[in-house]
């Protein structure tokens, strides 16, 4: 390895302000919260971990939140694998058109997935009204929006490597005397067992820290860990076990993201990869075409019939269909659930989302710059510290932000950039997965090239890097866009009532009783869903196979 | 062992496999020769069974293979790029096809350990398939090919990947392997050299169809269609007028062996049928390419295409020298057709 100071200065001063930031808005407001739960009079009591763990209330949280997601990645895997091989083997018609769509539901906000599986299988919802059929008091309501949400996650990790295996490799094993389903068994699934279990993982952690989906659809009855770190902070007060359950959380997602970590390093091994053009098939026969109809058939029950039922509520009233809840969105109720109509929300969403993502892509950006050039331990901690937003709770997160920055230098708490601060570390993480992969294949040498030629450093990243991850960037940037517009777990914190977003007002209608307030719920996440949709479809749009990040 | 009558497969419009007819004889061993695109692993994979025909059948030993699966097929496949399975080791690979067709384990060893040696690479059972170096992965994967005991032995392009040398060496070692084992073998490749060495039977394919099949020595004798010539590297192929013994041609009038056919045809002269001689057609020498202890010589007449001839090293005349040329009719071959 070459020594370089002054490469390692730079790279270092390019750490410099996504390290401040980091230790300014995510390290500060988090330790805030545990000291002054585990230090309430000024004496450290690291008595309190024990204590709290023994109760059992705490503990059957602690179950709960495993069970659950345990059960939603196995239920993902069960739904999304035949899905992740139709779309890796076969060729048929409005392929693309469907890739789109089954991707749509990773971008949409949590309180949207919950609100349409609401209309779907709750009270007076979809199946209600058909079969009298209620999946909202049962947890089957939360592992079904968990699958509706995860099925991109698989179907984009492991339909994406399974479509580059060589097919031949397994036609190999059918010309020495396996069976079609032991020549699956024997050389396509140990080739797709890490990429398998990295999505698991990522399923696991995305379903352990869920919040949004289950403080809709929970009830009382279920409560994973970080919606009790919200009970437990925002409606008892009772900041100790808020902050012992904010550091089991922190442990194991940790524990998650290192297992993670090592699975997509053992990835990749020494497979045979191919383009994926050439391993896609029309399907043939009875029983691919079975397979197919089903794959269409899951997806249409699990991820088109709930959105749709959610337009359809929206437009339900009881005078039959109409406009009504939408242009209840555009005036005050008098209950004074609001300060604001709460169409202002969409405004307020949109700002917030366009600064949050400026801050993320300047500060990610930066990140993934000096992260590029692998190197020292200190780089790859950085790499580890850049994820930890992602499993930290967002909950403890938006109440850290409350306790710490109203004062000086940071008396932020009256300021509207507080949100999009908070928004922004979540899309940090996404920002560095999708630039890291586009900023490392860049060739040094084409660099090196540009120097000789008589270009400055800066001139040469302009010349040479810029057009090559432009694509990537604003791919990044339409992540974290459609990542703060969805943020509720810490945005539910600290947003003004006077400015709520788009997810916080969905849950405050959601909150009250009444048809006209779960009407337009309905309606203002219906407008949440189209904002979202139209920004995926551009993000699709600049979206090639070859600059996929991790996600 | 192998019949095919009249297999036919289709990618869309086009016939990859047109209406093919082949035979394969026990213990023969048939190079399928032909340039990328002709249809040859079409060929093997449709007697494999991974690709289904459009129409005909595929017969082993008599019986009709139509709806018996891949692995009921009792064949073996070498494919192009070996498809050796990068997590199993050498031995893993190898004992494969045993394990897949209930071999116990005693005996799967001691055959992964026969295997290793008759491919040249004994005690490699533990090593990585991905440390090997081509010419090795090259043997690993005929290894585990006849570790199932095949029928029919089929090789893709079995030597495609390998530089010269040793590609002409394991030519002859694997010739000498299929004679001892006794083995019957279809192979597909594109390299005449590789095909001529290798088979006892040459069939050539152009475009999905069988266009000359023969023994090596009778194939490269007689091509029989300027296709065939001009792919085994023929560049002296013309038009010509034949009547008796003497063929009017671009490059003059030029003796042809008795009992040619009459009329409008095409002529080959192989490089070795042009001499230089004092007297003849005029040509300006305008490059030379040594080949060991002969020497090629592209030289251009003033009419006419370029002309190819073979000459020993004591004759070859400068670059830009004026020589003159004439034809030997026993290495001059009249073709079918136009």
């Amino acid at each position: 390895m070459r020594r370089d100071p002054k490469g390692s200065a730079a790279r270092l001063g390019l750490m410099v302000l996504p390290v401040a930031f980091f230790a300014v808005f995510f390290a500060w407001p988090v330790v805030s919260i545990v000291e002054r739960g585990l230090r309430p009079d000024g004496v450290w009591d690291p008595g309190a971990i024990g204590a709290t763990l023994g109760r059992s209330d705490i503990l059957g949280v602690l179950g709960f939140t495993v069970w659950q997601a345990a059960a939603s990645t196995g239920l993902t895997l069960l739904v999304a694998l035949p899905g992740a091989y139709v779309f890796a083997r076969f060729d048929f018609p409005g392929k693309g058109v469907l890739r789109a769509v089954v991707t749509v539901p990773f971008v949409l906000p949590t309180v949207l997935v919950g609100t349409a599986f609401l209309a779907l299988v709750g009270r007076g919802g979809f199946t209600d009204g058909l079969w009298g059929l209620r999946l909202d008091t049962t947890v089957w309501a939360i592992l079904l929006a968990h699958v509706f949400f995860n099925y991109a996650v698989v179907v984009r990790t492991v339909g994406g490597l399974w479509a580059q295996l060589d097919p031949r490799q397994e036609e190999a094993a059918r010309v020495l005397g396996a069976s079609r389903w032991t020549a699956w068994r024997s050389v396509t699934l140990p080739a797709l067992v890490p990429a398998v279990s990295a999505a698991a993982l990522m399923v696991f952690l995305f379903t352990f820290t869920s919040f949004g989906v289950v403080q809709i659809l929970g009830g009382d009855a279920y409560t994973t860990l970080e919606a009790e770190i919200y009970r437990q902070t925002a409606r008892l007060l009772d900041l100790r076990t808020a902050a012992v359950l904010t550091l089991v959380q922190f442990v194991a997602v940790g524990a998650i993201l290192a297992v993670h970590a090592r699975t997509v390093r053992r990835r990749e091994t020494a497979l045979r990869l191919v383009s994926p053009e050439r391993t896609a098939r029309r399907p043939r026969g009875v029983g691919q075409w079975a397979l197919l109809g089903g794959v269409l058939a899951s997806v249409a029950v699990l991820i088109l019939l709930p959105l749709g039922v959610l337009v359809e509520r929206s437009f339900a009233t009881p005078e039959g269909y109409g406009l009504r809840y939408y242009r209840a969105l555009g005036s005050l109720d008098e209950a004074g659930t609001f300060l604001v109509p709460p169409l202002e929300a969409v405004g307020n969403s949109l700002r917030y989302a366009v600064a949050a993502t400026a801050i993320a892509v300047v500060i990610g950006g930066l990140a993934a710059a000096a992260l590029t050039r692998r190197a020292g331990r200190l780089v790859r901690g950085f790499d580890a510290l850049l994820m930890l937003p992602l499993g930290v709770s967002a909950v403890t997160v938006g109440f850290g932000f409350l306790i710490t920055l109203d004062e000086p230098p940071f008396d932020l708490r009256a300021s509207w950039i507080l949100v999009p601060l908070a928004q922004a570390l979540v899309g940090v993480p996404f920002v560095v997965r999708t630039m890291l992969p586009v900023l490392r294949a860049v060739d040094q040498r084409l660099r090196e090239a540009a120097a000789v030629l008589g270009a400055s450093p800066w001139r040469a990243w302009r010349e040479v890097d810029l057009p090559l991850v432009r694509r990537a960037l604003l791919i990044a940037a339409g992540f974290a866009f459609a990542v703060s517009l969805g943020e509720f777990g810490a945005t539910v914190f600290i947003a003004r009532p006077d400015n709520p977003t788009l997810p916080v007002a969905v849950a405050r209608l959601l909150g009250r009783p009444g048809e006209l307030n779960y009407g337009q719920a309905m309606a203002l996440s219906t407008i949440l869903m189209v904002v979202c949709a139209v920004s995926l479809l551009l993000l699709e749009r600049l979206r090639s196979d070859r600059t996929t990040g991790e996600f | 062992m192998l019949t095919l009558e009249g297999a036919t497969v289709r990618f869309g419009p086009r016939a990859v496999l047109d209406a093919v007819d082949l035979e394969v004889a026990d213990h023969e061993i048939v190079c399928v020769l032909g340039p990328s695109g002709s249809g040859k692993s079409t060929l093997l994979r449709a007697v494999a069974g991974l690709q289904a025909l459009d129409a005909g059948r595929v017969l082993l030993a008599g019986a009709d293979q139509a709806g018996v699966p891949t692995h009921r097929r009792g064949v073996g496949l070498m494919f192009q790029d070996h498809q050796l399975f990068p997590q199993r080791d050498v031995a893993g690979n190898v004992a494969f096809g045993p394990r897949m067709h209930g071999v116990p384990k005693e005996e799967r060893a001691a055959r992964v350990e026969e295997l290793l040696d008759l491919v040249g690479l004994p005690g490699a059972g533990r090593r990585s398939v991905a440390a090997l170096s081509g010419g090795e992965q090259q043997r690993v994967a005929l290894a585990r090919a006849l570790a199932p005991r095949p029928r029919l032995l089929m090789l893709d392009e079995p030597l495609g990947q390998l530089d010269r040398g040793l590609r002409e060496r394991l030519v002859v070692e694997l010739r000498a392997l299929f004679g001892r084992l006794g083995t019957t073998v279809l192979a597909v490749t594109h390299d005449q050299g590789e095909a001529f060495a290798l088979a006892d039977r040459v069939v050539v394919m152009r475009d999905g169809r069988i266009v000359r099949s023969g023994t090596p020595v009778d194939v490269w004798r007689r091509p029989g269609t300027e296709f065939v010539a001009r792919f085994l590297g023929f560049e002296n192929v013309v038009p010509a007028t034949v009547s008796g013994a003497v063929a009017d041609t671009p490059w003059g009038r030029i003796p042809v062996p008795d009992g040619s056919p009459q009329g409008e045809r095409t002529l080959l002269v192989r490089p070795a049928g042009v001499r230089v001689t004092d007297d003849g057609l005029s040509c300006r020498v305008e490059s030379r390419t040594f080949r060991g202890h002969r020497v090629t010589v592209v030289l251009r007449p003033a009419d006419g295409p370029p002309l190819e001839a073979e000459l020993p090293l004591r004759e070859v005349p400068e670059v830009d020298a004026e020589v003159t040329v004439a034809f030997g009719a026993e290495e001059v071959v009249v073709l079918d057709g136009a």
